[in-house]
């Protein structure tokens, strides 16, 4: 009795975190502060999503890179216990193999790894470099302020990879417009499946266009995967959307994204005007890549064995989300993590993930980011905000983080 | 010290490439190829790099 009256009362048990969090709205390159108060506290915690359901938040660097790299982690979203991002009844269907698993993802993956090897893609660089300086006169020549992101940072990767792919580039517009909507959480379901099956249908008839008559181009390899009987057209059409989706928003956003870090820390800009040394444009990129983060939601998976971990046992059936953005401050691997410093190593960085489904494209989107920023801002050197910091509205309401416009002048 | 590479592994992120170009190679469809097994000294701290970034773990650097 003495026990129960001296004992302090029992703690209430700890609120299980929402995410995403809210993010700091003065720091918005920075991963919420709730984020980094529960890597301080341990690698693994449980978080709620949107539907109540209670997966495991991943926050360290290791831990991150470990579970990534586990073949017992799936990537199929149609395991048990998948954290879905948004419901599942989009209209999304399978995103070919980044939602499978290996064999079949390892299968599928290398039918289309061959553009993306890192020579092929400096062959590439001159017409990258025609592309962002062509936008770069365009600019010069128009009116200025201008949204950054309509005139430059969404063009970029989107006449790349329609190039690439063997899209004609007159369709961008109908492009931009689709996967806009198909990577923003506040589009409805409906809104979301038909963008993703408008686009879709659209692929379906440019590859059966090529199956009659094969150029030299992506689009061409894998309609000829369907010849030879190792894709059915659907499959096919999957694949080609990954590919024109994947590399879209991810891209444009670390553009304007990486340009307003870039304008908020001027001594950092200063070190990429003055230099003209492509090594130091490289590992700028790497150190961008760390500090910004815009797949925000997290690489989530479902555990398909037992699994311990940090001092965890992970069950079969339950979720894991790597958030990458905080494993990239982790402060065990990059000394003082939350300064961006363009002259640090930060190559062992995860925005690409880590493990099998680790980027395909990102020797694509390097050498694209290599080349903007080594130009943009030599080439428009009083480049800067026509807005008040605090007008540019960012987004936490889509898959993919970035800035909605970012209004320039020089 | 000699470098391994389990090509089956490799998901042709090129990573190992750009980390060290002497000692390693893609072919035509991005899978990662090994140049020199046993590569000079002053190519051994990007063949750590590569053993540290190849996100499917298909490099090794081992003593002999
Ligand atoms: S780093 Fe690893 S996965 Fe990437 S190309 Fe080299 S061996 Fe393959």
């Amino acid at each position: 009795m003495a026990d129960i009256l001296t004992d302090p009362a029992p703690e209430a048990p700890e609120a299980v975190p929402e995410f995403p969090m809210p993010r700091e709205s003065r720091c918005p390159f920075d991963p919420p502060p709730t984020l980094k108060q529960l890597q301080e506290q341990g690698p693994l915690t449980k978080v709620r999503l949107w539907d109540g359901s209670e997966p495991w938040l991943v926050t360290r660097y290791a831990e991150q890179r470990a579970l990534l790299g586990d073949a017992r982690v799936s990537a199929d979203t149609d395991s048990p216990g998948y954290p879905t991002k948004a419901s599942p009844d989009a209209g999304e269907g399978k995103l070919s193999f980044i939602m499978m698993d290996d064999p079949e993802h390892a299968r599928l993956r290398r039918m289309v790894t061959a553009p993306f090897a890192v020579k092929k893609v400096e062959a590439l660089r001159p017409a990258v470099q025609r592309i962002v300086d062509g936008l770069i006169d365009d600019m010069l020549a128009g009116p200025s302020p201008v949204d950054l992101v309509d005139v430059f940072a969404l063009p970029i990767p989107s006449l790349v990879i329609c190039e690439l792919l063997g899209v004609p580039y007159e369709e961008h517009d109908f492009f931009q417009e689709h996967t806009k909507t198909m990577v923003r959480t506040t589009a409805t379901p409906e809104e979301r499946g038909r963008a993703s099956r408008d686009v879709a249908g659209y692929l379906a008839g440019l590859l059966g266009k090529r199956l009659a008559e094969p150029k030299g181009d992506l689009l061409s390899s894998i309609a000829g995967r369907i010849t030879a009987g190792e894709l059915t057209h659907q499959q096919a059409t999957e694949m080609a959307l990954l590919l024109l989706i994947a590399g879209h928003e991810t891209t444009a956003n670390m553009i304007a994204l990486g340009t307003l870090a870039l304008l908020q820390n001027p001594d950092q800009l200063a070190l990429l005007r003055e230099t003209d040394d492509p090594k130091f444009v490289a590992g700028a990129v790497e150190e961008l890549l760390r500090y910004l983060h815009i797949t925000h939601l997290g690489r989530r998976r479902a555990v398909t064995e037992d699994i311990e971990i940090g001092g965890q046992m992970i069950k079969a059936g339950e979720g894991v989300i790597m958030v990458n953005e905080i494993g990239n401050r982790d402060p065990e691997v990059f000394t003082d993590p939350d300064r961006l410093d363009l002259t640090r190593d930060a190559r062992r960085h995860v925005a690409f993930g880590f493990g099998v489904h680790q980027c395909l494209g990102q020797p694509l989107a390097r050498m694209e980011l290599q080349v903007v920023y080594g130009t943009l801002y030599k080439r428009i050197p009083t480049l800067k905000l026509a807005a008040p910091v605090e007008h540019v509205r960012f987004k936490t309401d889509a898959f993919i983080y970035g800035v909605h416009a970012l209004p320039v002048s020089w | 010290m000699k470098v391994e590479l389990e090509a089956d592994r490799c998901v042709a992120s090129g990573q190992c490439v750009l980390a060290a170009m002497d000692v390693f190679d893609q072919d035509d469809d991005g899978i990662a190829i090994l140049l020199d097994e046993q590569p000079a000294v002053e190519h051994l701290d990007g063949v750590r790099e590569a053993v540290a970034i190849c996100p499917a773990a298909a490099i090794r650097l081992v003593d002999q």
